[in-house]
């Protein structure tokens, strides 16, 4: 339940680059959330409407596009697609897997004014 | 620092040093705000400013790049106290767990078998009470005291504070009690050298598969309340495999910080990263 400090972040960024990128108003939000990276989608999409309440984000449309998750398997040495943490190697069966993708959280892009 | 970082979590108190911080982050926080929120007004409905000033009837709505990472700024705050304790040479241990795990226990018990060995001090977070503050003070240890209110984890600015506030001698060991959490420490770097994960046997086995994210981010597993393993079900060789599977590189100690079993070889665990840190740290007076 960390979603609504990540809105927080969402936010701190979006006032941040304010600033720099000279805009007043958000009107909407794309995020790339990585299906590995321990998001409830729902949650998040609650809490950014909390969050930014009152700011320069209000009313603004949310985006989550959900990228897949992908690991390295060693013994494999290729790369493979995994949906959970604990998923074994589909190729060898193997839990020697370093995640590569599929864990991240990001502010892809906004449209301003 | 609180004029320059824009303190954003007024429920934040930070108990133990000199003042309290509170204030200072309500303040800083309301005044950034408001100003944001009226600029924004402003320019909504005039768009006086000449420099940002279109056509009238046209829309001003235009596409940003952005992308940064979600937690670019605690990571940024982490960066800032990684680089803080590596110049004194400190060794800062995020200990992580779920409530009631005994993080508590297992530190006063390092502290008091350490302490005529190795300098160290405690940054406590718990969203309410300095009662873990004061049982480390009672070993004679000086802790810190971060409540975090509603908050489920520590993140890198409280701990920043924190930092000033308890100033961790040159070459000494810092652990950071995390809020008793499997969820959400996981996402939140703190600056540390390495996340040690307390899994206690009265817990399921099968916890590292549940709450893969905190197993994932954790360097060394330590798996405590042994003494207790003759009246429990609890399979210790699954619950290692289980996280070898989440984690193929993480270290698994088994200890009882009740009767002491297992805690020479997390003692000389500590001895050993702390000894890693300080090559390059002399301390001052001796050769570089």
């Amino acid at each position: 339940m960390h979603e609504m400090s990540l809105c927080e972040g969402i936010m701190q960024v979006l006032e941040d680059q304010a600033e720099t990128q000279h805009y007043t108003r958000v009107k909407q939000v794309w995020l790339e959330i990585g299906t590995l990276a321990g998001v409830e989608i729902e949650a998040m999409r609650f809490s950014f409407d909390v969050v930014t309440r009152g700011t320069l984000a209000e009313h603004a449309q949310l985006h989550i596009i959900e990228t897949p998750g992908q690991g390295w398997c060693l013994p494999c040495a290729k790369t493979i697609s995994i949906s959970q943490r604990h998923d074994p190697c589909p190729g060898c069966g193997s839990c020697q897997i370093q995640i590569t993708g599929g864990d991240e959280m990001r502010i892809k892009e906004l449209e301003v004014e | 620092m609180c004029t320059v970082c824009g303190c954003s979590d007024g429920a934040t108190r930070i108990e133990g040093g000199e003042h309290r911080h509170d204030e200072g982050h309500d303040h800083a926080h309301q005044h950034s705000h408001a100003h944001g929120h009226d600029h924004g007004h402003d320019h909504h409905h005039y768009g006086q400013e000449p420099a940002r000033a279109h056509a009238p009837g046209l829309s001003q709505a235009r596409m940003v790049q952005i992308e940064q990472d979600i937690l670019s700024k605690n990571d940024r705050y982490a960066a800032a106290n990684r680089s803080w304790l590596a110049t004194r040479g400190v060794l800062a241990l995020n200990l992580v767990s779920s409530p009631g795990a005994g993080k508590t226990s297992l530190l006063t018990r390092t502290l008091e078998d350490l302490r005529e060995e190795i300098p160290m001090s405690v940054i406590e977070g718990d969203q309410e009470t300095t009662n873990d503050a004061e049982r480390i003070r009672a070993t004679g240890a000086r802790a810190i005291q971060i409540n975090t209110g509603k908050g489920c984890h520590l993140d890198a600015h409280q701990v920043g504070h924190a930092l000033e506030h308890i100033d961790p001698e040159a070459g000494s060991v810092l652990f950071i009690e995390n809020v008793g959490n499997l969820v959400c420490p996981a996402a939140f770097d703190l600056g540390e050298a390495h996340k040690v994960a307390i899994l206690s046997v009265t817990e399921g086995e099968d916890k590292p598969i549940k709450y893969p994210d905190m197993f994932a981010a954790a360097g060394l597993l330590l798996l405590n309340k042994i003494d207790l393993l003759p009246h429990l079900d609890f399979d210790v060789s699954r619950c290692i495999e289980y996280a070898r599977r989440i984690n193929p590189g993480i270290q698994v100690l088994q200890v009882s910080a009740r009767n002491g079993e297992g805690l020479d070889d997390w003692c000389r665990w500590l001895r050993l990263q702390r000894e890693a840190r300080q090559i390059g740290h002399a301390p001052t007076g001796s050769a570089a």
